[in-house]
């Protein structure tokens, strides 16, 4: 069921959901970008439409309501452990397509991988359903067609394009059609827009042989990287985190044990006992990011990881593409069949 | 044919006396070290037609064109009348040209406008101070710069005027990977520390220059909505003693800078030696003569400075005095007489 409505009364909407969800959504943060008066999009709770970014790209991820980039698990004493307690109110969550793609590598990750479910994981995303919000255009990083994640046709409770200052809504979940029906809302055909042409294009080989580990494509990310993360902290689907025990007094036994998100460039990811460091260079990290991203998840998961979305070329500091690091796998790997 | 000209008025009028006789430089003045291409136009314009097509870029970003015939003045400061205009340069007599040249070009770096690491729109800071101080005859100079870095060499004017931003922490979104504690310690003074996890930042070593905002990959550290300033006073170059300008005020706000900088006038209009010569003095040296505190209670005359602005009740400046000896301090020799 499709639904058509003013701004006003879509805010309407929003109050009655608010009544039993939270709202996590993209917020233009004025002022909050790395540099002086330049701003950032990132999730936050809201309350009103007007906090909405409907228009531009997060900045950052959905992922950190299910994945907060720090997260208290639980408190200990010294033979007591408790969990942190989380609100118990549901969450409605604003996303667009590749996002919603990025949530089954998430979901893959903690509660498909291996024989345990993530308790921590699962008890969030319980909480969670999905608001899709429609691409008119593509951004300019994108590459969600060539990933296949530019189309979402089901998974979210309704859906949200502003055409001409109104807002139109495909509303699949019955209950959330209630609400809109209350709120004025004139019925109508909806689909949510999506894209089919991005400007920016991969070419992913099926398979890629293992001789490109020794390739020399990586080693201009040895000078060029820096190291900094911020790829992986931007990344919809960018799943590692670390522990940290936390003693609350010097000599005292009580504590919490938090989880922070971790990156595989950042220093320190691949630190073992005794001093061993297994991938040093920068060039090494992207190595392995980018064929995690698009091979080596895709041999146990069946499909590739990333999902198209662009995010760690936006936040990159080096102007280091990864869709232009995928044509450069592309290239390399044809010369090496051409080669043989 | 003989001339008769006023050197005094000549040099008032930013005409620089040459030494080839019957020549002189126009010295244009560009606040905030920004011109419009349209006045350079008009700076190269003069050059040519008045001038021997060479411009002499100054140390105080301003530009001198060099090879005027005494009797084309006039027209040049018709020619000039554009360039004043377009610069938002206080006039007194229209087509007269710069009306003084005591108070020297405010000197600004880039800024918010360019650098990332530009705390404030120095260029806009400089040019209202200008407005609020030109045409003045007193010799005082002014320079902004946009971070602690000092690109602009602050610490050779009078009144020096270094950006500060106070950094925001939100530990929810601290991930520990201690970028901002690296590159505190590498770019900058080694403010932070890791503790349980979290960071630490010792706000008295702080200069406020924003690197752990800048390199942090989660946007934990953020900047602050208010501008802050640090204010350092009465450096200069010269014969005598030239001397680094040393800290007077930190995490002043804008009010309070431009207040303090006005008030100098009064202070020179008492104070300024009669029979110096040109009418030119140093502050650095009058302050000798009268006392700190006396320049004290000149320049914070009506100031109400922001609860947060720190400032430093006595100041005592170094700089070799030359005046007293020229020795070389330590191990004097000369090369030529060195002994294999
Ligand atoms: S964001 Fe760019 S520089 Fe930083 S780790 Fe990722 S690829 Fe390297
Ligand atoms: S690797 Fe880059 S493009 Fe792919 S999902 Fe992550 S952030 Fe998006
Ligand atoms: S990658 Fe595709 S789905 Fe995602 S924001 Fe861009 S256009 Fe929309
Ligand atoms: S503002 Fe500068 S000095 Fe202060 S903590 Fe950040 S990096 Fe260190
Ligand atoms: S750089 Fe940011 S995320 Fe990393 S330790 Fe510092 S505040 Fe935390």
């Amino acid at each position: 069921m499709g639904y058509q409505l003013s701004k006003q009364n879509f805010g309407e909407v929003l109050g009655k959901l608010g009544e039993t969800y939270r709202l996590f959504a993209p917020v233009l943060k004025k002022g909050e970008g790395r540099f002086k008066d330049t701003d950032v999009v990132r999730y936050d709770f809201v309350t009103n439409p007007d906090e909405i970014e409907l228009e531009k790209k997060s900045d950052y991820a959905f992922k950190e309501f299910m994945l907060p980039i720090s997260e208290t698990l639980f408190f200990f004493t010294e033979d007591q452990v408790k969990e942190a307690d989380i609100d118990e109110k549901d969450v409605l969550v604003f996303l667009r397509s590749c996002d919603m793609h990025a949530v089954k590598r998430l979901d893959y990750i903690y509660l498909e991988n291996g024989k345990e479910q993530d308790w921590f994981y699962k008890r969030l995303r319980e909480k969670v359903k999905f608001v899709l919000i429609g691409c008119a255009d593509t951004f300019e990083d994108c590459f969600c067609v060539d990933m296949g994640s530019n189309r979402t046709e089901d998974g979210y409770v309704f859906s949200v394009d502003v055409i001409d200052g109104e807002f139109c809504c495909d509303v699949p979940d019955a209950d959330m059609a209630k609400v809109f029906a209350e709120c004025k809302a004139v019925e109508t055909e909806v689909t949510p827009r999506f894209v089919t042409e991005n400007e920016v294009h991969v070419d992913i080989p099926e398979s890629i042989p293992i001789g490109i580990y020794g390739s020399d494509v990586w080693d201009e990310y040895s000078a060029r990287c820096v190291n900094c993360g911020r790829c992986n902290i931007v990344c919809p689907t960018c799943t590692c985190y670390t522990m940290q025990d936390v003693f609350y007094t010097d000599n005292g036994k009580v504590g919490e044990r938090r989880r922070v998100a971790a990156s595989c460039m950042i220093d320190g990811y691949t630190n073992v006992a005794g001093g061993g460091q297994y991938r040093r260079t920068n060039g090494e990290r992207m190595r392995f990011k980018v064929l995690h991203k698009i091979q080596d998840f895709k041999s146990r998961a069946g499909f590739n990881m990333c999902v198209g979305c662009g995010r760690c070329d936006m936040v990159c500091p080096e102007y280091i593409s990864f869709s232009a690091c995928i044509n450069k796998v592309a290239d390399a790997v044809r010369k090496e069949a051409d080669d043989e | 044919m003989s001339r008769d000209i006023n050197v005094k008025k000549l040099k008032k009028n930013a005409f620089r006396q040459s030494k080839v006789r019957g020549e002189a430089a126009s010295r244009v003045r560009c606040p905030g070290g920004e011109i419009d291409v349209e006045s350079l136009q008009r700076v190269v314009d003069i050059a040519k037609q008045y001038g021997k097509g060479m411009v002499n870029i100054t140390n105080r970003q301003g530009f001198e064109i060099p090879g005027i015939d005494l009797d084309d003045m006039e027209e040049v400061n018709k020619a000039l009348q554009l360039i004043i205009e377009n610069r938002g340069i206080n006039q007194e007599k229209y087509n007269g040209g710069y009306p003084a040249s005591g108070t020297r070009n405010v000197v600004a770096c880039p800024g918010k406008s360019l650098c990332p690491f530009g705390c404030y729109d120095t260029k806009a800071f400089a040019q209202e101070v200008d407005k609020a101080i030109f045409p003045n005859d007193h010799h005082v100079k002014i320079a902004f710069t946009g971070c602690s870095n000092d690109c602009a060499h602050t610490r050779l004017n009078d009144f020096g005027i270094i950006g500060q931003t106070e950094p925001q922490y939100d530990p929810a979104r601290c991930i520990g990977c201690e970028q901002c504690v690296k590159y505190c310690k590498k770019r900058s003074v080694g403010a932070l520390k890791v503790v349980n996890g979290k960071i630490e930042r010792d706000t008295n070593k702080c200069v406020g220059c924003g690197v752990c905002v800048n390199y942090c990959p989660t946007r934990a550290w953020t900047r602050s909505k208010e501008e802050y300033f640090r204010v350092v006073l009465l450096g200069r170059t010269g014969k005598k003693n030239p001397r680094m300008a040393e800290d007077f005020m930190k995490w002043a706000d804008h009010d309070t800078v431009i207040k303090i900088i006005c008030n100098v006038y009064a202070y020179l209009d008492e104070y300024l030696d009669k029979e110096a010569v040109e009418s030119k003095e140093h502050i650095g040296y009058i302050v000798d003569r009268t006392g700190f505190e006396e320049f004290l209670k000149y320049i914070m005359k009506d100031v109400d400075p922001n609860p947060k602005c720190e400032i430093q009740g006595r100041i005592y400046w170094g700089g070799k005095r030359y005046d007293q000896t020229n020795e070389l301090r330590q191990s004097m020799f000369r090369f030529s007489e060195r002994e294999d």
